[in-house]
């Protein structure tokens, strides 16, 4: 049963579930889908993670207890609506070498070679669940449990744009330079962030992704 | 278009305005500045509007060549600033004369003061805002902090008039010096028992020297859930005080990362977001509960007392 919390007093936190779950995903994004495209007033910001919504608004445009109410309204009536068809993105990768500096201790924490590590990462499709993070960074649900390992035990300070990288159940793909303490096993050159454009992220909750081999070690 | 040439550009100064929300879909905090009162406050000065772009100083103020006459005004700290050979005090409007130069010094009292020009900072807007988010180099100033010999092109004047006095802030609901930060009940409270609530709300928190524009951490004594357990990542605004497993808070600020995994114990209230800013290393800071309702009602009372200073 989905429950609302005053995150804040400007922003109600929709929990669908406390576990990640499938379906408490697709109700996250059929939430986010309806309040993006038909807003109550004073809808600031919406952000979809795992099995929550966070709606920000602006306490001084709306009666925070009336959009709760036409949230949970909402939120009661979703089977009816559409879901949106996701994308299916192919994504090459350069593995391991300078491009994936923690595949060869992935090979052999999983005792698996490190073209099998490859062949395994690259061997699935991943659900893109959603965006957050960084700009752009997509938090990708469908990594082989034999890939997982926890993060690294000290965080990088640096971690190059475009690096292909494992955590515990998750993969993810960091776009922009920024700290972070996940396996860096593989490059990227696909842009996932252009500020450019309206939409700026590429991947969006619904699609999926395909990692594609363009080569290993080096 | 007339500039403003940065001749040093102090400790960390970049380009804020009110920031831009409504990205965090895509990975992207709201950013903007991080005092919004004190650079809504120096716009309505020279007669901008509050949206206008404005340069935020960070513990020590820079030097600015003004190549033709303008308006500016400071706002927040005082950074001991002169043009020329007069004193410059902040929150009143100033005149400048094409040629003259503005040197702020160290900021005194909190860590942020405010440069507004009349006219505005013209940069490029990344999703509609003038913001610069520091750590992805987006927004801003070729998104990045400035450096001298930077040359900030200034907006054309709107219709507003330049005040014609100096305003106190002293008295804004929420923006007094000194006061607790009051917080609603973060998402995971019922985490911590009522004796870490406890001392979460009792101590007085001394401020880390990692105090920036992504987080504010704290020292003082652990706090530490029940039981650990593991939080599905979800997303968090700025305010947002989380608790990692070491036991000392962070107080998420506005270039947050968009989405978190730590419990969060609190969050600070919209009307006291603005008194964050002027935080600095080692200052004291101590929170206090209050309701959502109380919460709406004191940033009503904060956005009344900024529009009466401008009767």
């Amino acid at each position: 049963m989905a429950r609302l919390v005053h995150a804040s007093d400007r922003a109600l936190l929709v929990v669908f579930d406390d576990a990640i779950t499938v379906a408490a995903g697709n109700d996250v994004r059929v939430l986010y889908e309806w309040l993006l495209n038909d807003p109550p007033a004073a809808i600031v910001d919406l952000h979809p993670a795992y099995a929550t919504l966070l709606i920000r608004y602006d306490p001084l445009r709306c009666d925070p207890d009336a959009l709760a109410r036409e949230i949970e309204h909402r939120v009661g009536s979703l089977s009816v609506r559409p879901v949106r068809n996701g994308q299916l993105f192919e994504i090459p990768v350069r593995y391991g070498g300078s491009h994936g500096p923690d595949l060869a201790e992935v090979a052999r924490a999983t005792g698996l070679r490190e073209d099998e590590v490859v062949a395994t990462h690259a061997g699935c499709v991943y659900d893109v669940r959603f965006v957050g993070f960084s700009p752009g960074f997509p938090y990708l649900a469908g990594l082989p449990e034999r890939l997982h390992r926890p993060r690294r035990e000290a965080p990088r300070s640096h971690v190059p744009a475009g690096s292909v990288a494992i955590a515990g159940a998750q993969a993810g793909i960091y776009p922009v330079r920024s700290p972070g303490g996940w396996n860096v096993i593989g490059q990227t050159d696909f842009i996932l962030f252009d500020s450019t454009r309206g939409s700026p992220a590429t991947l969006a909750p619904g699609d999926r992704v395909r990692f594609l081999v363009a080569g290993i070690g080096s | 278009m007339s500039a403003l040439c940065v001749m040093a550009p102090g400790f960390l100064t970049t380009v804020q305005d009110l920031g831009r929300p409504g990205h965090a879909a895509a990975g992207v905090s709201a950013s903007g500045a991080a005092d919004p009162v004190a650079l809504r406050i120096g716009n309505r000065l020279v007669g901008n509007g509050d949206e206008d772009a404005g340069l935020e100083l960070t513990m020590v103020g820079g030097s600015f060549h003004f190549e033709a006459d303008g308006v500016f005004a400071l706002a927040g700290a005082d950074t001991g600033a002169r043009l020329g050979d007069r004193d410059v005090a902040p929150w009143r409007p100033c005149k400048a004369q094409a040629g003259e130069t503005l040197v702020c010094g160290a900021l005194r009292g909190v860590a942020r003061a405010y440069l507004c020009v009349r006219g505005g900072v013209a940069v490029p807007l990344v999703f509609g805002s003038a913001s610069t988010h520091l750590l992805t180099g987006l927004g801003g100033f070729e998104g990045r902090a400035l450096r001298a010999g930077d040359r900030l092109l200034l907006g054309s004047p709107g219709k507003g008039a330049t005040f014609d006095r100096a305003v106190d802030p002293s008295a804004i609901p929420g923006y007094r010096p000194g006061e607790p930060f009051r917080a609603t009940e973060g998402p995971q409270a019922s985490w911590f028992a009522p004796e870490a609530q406890a001392v979460f709300y009792d101590t007085r928190w001394r401020v880390a020297e990692a105090c920036d524009r992504m987080g504010i951490r704290l020292s003082g004594p652990s706090i530490r859930p029940v039981e650990p357990r593991e939080l599905a990542t979800e997303g968090v605004l700025s305010g947002a005080i989380q608790v990692p497993p070491g036991g000392l808070p962070i107080v998420l600020f506005v270039e947050h990362q968009t989405t978190g995994g730590y419990p969060k114990i609190a969050n600070v209230i919209a009307a006291d977001l603005a008194r964050l800013g002027g935080l600095r290393p080692r200052d004291t800071i101590r929170f206090e509960a209050i309701s959502v309702s109380a919460a709406r009602a004191l940033l009503r009372a904060q956005e009344e007392a900024i529009d009466a200073l401008f009767f």
